[in-house]
């Protein structure tokens, strides 16, 4: 009885606990799942319930036709739409924090809205928008749109980086005989990179994986995530879960490397 | 203004012959240019645009005018009034579940992880980096039929629950509102966890203390001291949950049936498939003017005025 009652005192401490880690299975049981049924050899078009294990799409990571191709394409417009975005939301980002101007409330409510508006609201207007000017889709057209979508979230990051920034920081430069653009390459630049550096990695993993708008104004261009949506209708090819697995084990491995440099960095200026 | 114009950043590179702040007030202007030029081209007109197509009247062939038909939003709320009806509630569902499975996760990053803070945080953001499409299809895997998860919610008897809510159909739960309603949990959990962490994070731990010293029982600091500090999370975190979802078309088609189709559903089917411009451009300003109403109404309520 005493044990029991011990029991239930523990387990009421510990609810949040519990109720925490459940969350979090399931928030990665999907990962699981794709991880497990990348080494599948499945019957059929469709990897959806487990045959017998097998390396095959492992060893071959691009045999599926078309897949590889997506692949690099969808990373090449996550790159140009991050330079893009980063600069022109870096740009915007100083003006807001370090300038008085006006019209700074419609400025500021045109960075809110593409947050607060449904991506399908967004993709069916900018196609409106193209089929009007009779623009041909494709490549450009997706990357204006990564752009647009972008922007804000980049703006958001580097906006509350400069503003926890001290201003007395150049002054001093300045002081030092620094000229404005020492200044703000040797000085402003560095403090704000950690910021720009968030907005950017936040605008890649965006723009690498929208569907929504790149659905609907891609045109016959296809991307990966276009790739994994029609594969969907036609069947799914194993390598899909390669490449799924892949990106998260990176993305694990590069984000625990930058903690434990942060780690050792933190360790030597004590 | 004295102080904004000596923390300048210095890209002005004065003349001296002009006075120095002429031109370095023309400055910020420079700045926002380019980006504040990119959002009006490619996302105020294209609003403009929608909103003048979805007036108009024609055909494909033929071309389309604007004759101010207003009725095609009439016919279009009346043809598709459950997929709106549909949309709010499964996006409502999702929200709700998102709030009470993500609060107890954000708390014990905040208050309960130790060490094990930043891994917990890495583990929450690291599923983006695989394509939410790939783990959406996963679903499909683990509520398939006859499996162990469709199985364990039969012998709990929370099918028989679920059947009488309407929200699964038999010994299924794939291609029922159920699965849609998991998945889009699934999908906008992070954007519930991450607020409400930043707001607790925030609250200082000491309250925590002094409401204990004054006989407050564990309840109770959450209800009268904890919560209303998370306020500002619960408020950003629902609606970074509820407007994507609501827009979500992916969940619907993925893991549902033509039975549990989405507003969304609707837009992309008529602007991509069908090619009835008017009838999209349409639906697509009701719900944008559906969930902008909302939002200010939920915000006026909630009371935070300054969410980003």
């Amino acid at each position: 009885m005493a044990v029991l009652s011990a029991f239930f005192r523990w387990l009421r401490r510990n609810l949040v606990v519990i109720a925490g880690l459940v969350t979090l299975a399931y928030l990665l049981l999907p990962n699981v799942v794709v991880t497990v049924f990348s080494f599948n050899k499945p019957k059929g078009r469709f990897n959806y319930s487990w045959q017998e294990f097998s390396l095959d799409a492992w060893k071959d990571p691009c045999g599926v036709a078309d897949m590889c191709g997506s692949l690099s394409l969808s990373l090449q417009i996550a790159f140009w739409a991050t330079l893009g975005a980063t600069a022109l939301g870096t740009m915007i980002a100083f003006a807001l924090v370090r300038y008085r101007f006006r019209a700074r409330g419609a400025v500021n409510s045109l960075i809110f809205l593409p947050m607060a508006m449904p991506e399908v609201v967004m993709a069916a207007s900018l196609l409106t928008l193209f089929l009007n000017m009779g623009a041909q889709l494709g490549f450009w057209t997706v990357l204006i749109a990564h752009i647009m979508f972008c922007l804000s979230f980049v703006v958001t990051a580097v906006k509350a980086r400069v503003m926890s920034m001290d201003p007395r920081l150049e002054q001093a430069a300045q002081d030092l005989y620094a000229g404005p653009v020492q200044t703000f390459l040797r000085v402003t630049l560095p403090i704000a990179a950690p910021g720009i550096a968030a907005g950017a990695l936040l605008a890649f993993a965006l723009s690498f994986d929208d569907f929504i708008i790149t659905n609907f104004n891609a045109g016959s261009t296809v991307t990966f995530p276009m790739f994994v949506w029609g594969s969907a209708q036609r069947g799914t090819p194993v390598q899909i879960n390669v490449i799924g697995t892949a990106m998260f084990l990176i993305a694990v491995l590069l984000v625990v490397a930058g903690m434990l440099v942060g780690m050792r960095r933190k360790k030597k200026s004590l | 203004m004295s102080t904004l114009t000596e923390a300048a950043p210095p890209e002005a590179d004065e003349p001296p012959a002009r006075p120095p702040r002429k031109r370095g007030r023309l400055v910020p202007y420079w700045l926002l240019l380019p980006g504040i030029l990119w959002l009006l081209v490619f996302f105020a007109l294209p609003l403009v645009y929608q909103a003048s197509t979805s007036v108009q009247t024609g055909s494909l062939e033929e071309g389309y005018k604007v004759t101010w038909h207003f009725a095609t939003y009439w016919d279009a709320l009346g043809d598709y009034w459950p997929q709106f009806l549909r949309s709010v509630l499964y996006a409502g569902a999702a929200t709700i579940l998102c709030l009470l499975l993500g609060y107890p996760l954000a708390y014990l990053i905040a208050f309960r992880a130790g060490r094990w803070r930043n891994l917990i945080l890495v583990l929450v953001i690291a599923p983006f980096f695989t394509s939410f499409l790939i783990r959406t299809l996963a679903w499909k895997t683990i509520l398939a039929d006859g499996g162990p998860v469709v199985g364990a919610l039969n012998n709990l008897h929370l099918l028989d629950v679920t059947n009488w809510l309407g929200a699964t159909d038999g010994d299924r739960v794939l291609a029922t509102p159920l699965a849609v309603v998991c998945g889009l949990t699934y999908n906008f959990l992070p954007f519930m966890i991450l607020p409400l962490y930043t707001s607790l994070e925030r609250i200082d731990g000491r309250l925590h203390e002094a409401a204990g010293d004054l006989y407050a029982r564990p309840s109770t600091t959450f209800r009268k001291v904890t919560f209303p500090l998370s306020m500002p999370g619960v408020v950003s975190g629902t609606l970074l949950t509820f407007i994507p979802a609501a827009g979500d078309y992916v969940n619907a088609d993925l893991l549902g049936s033509t039975d549990t189709r989405m507003v969304g559903n609707v837009i992309q089917t008529q602007f991509l498939r069908i090619l009835d411009y008017p009838t999209a451009a349409a639906l697509s300003f009701i719900l944008m003017a559906a969930i902008l109403l909302m939002v200010t109404f939920y915000i006026r309520k909630a009371g935070t005025e300054d969410l980003v």
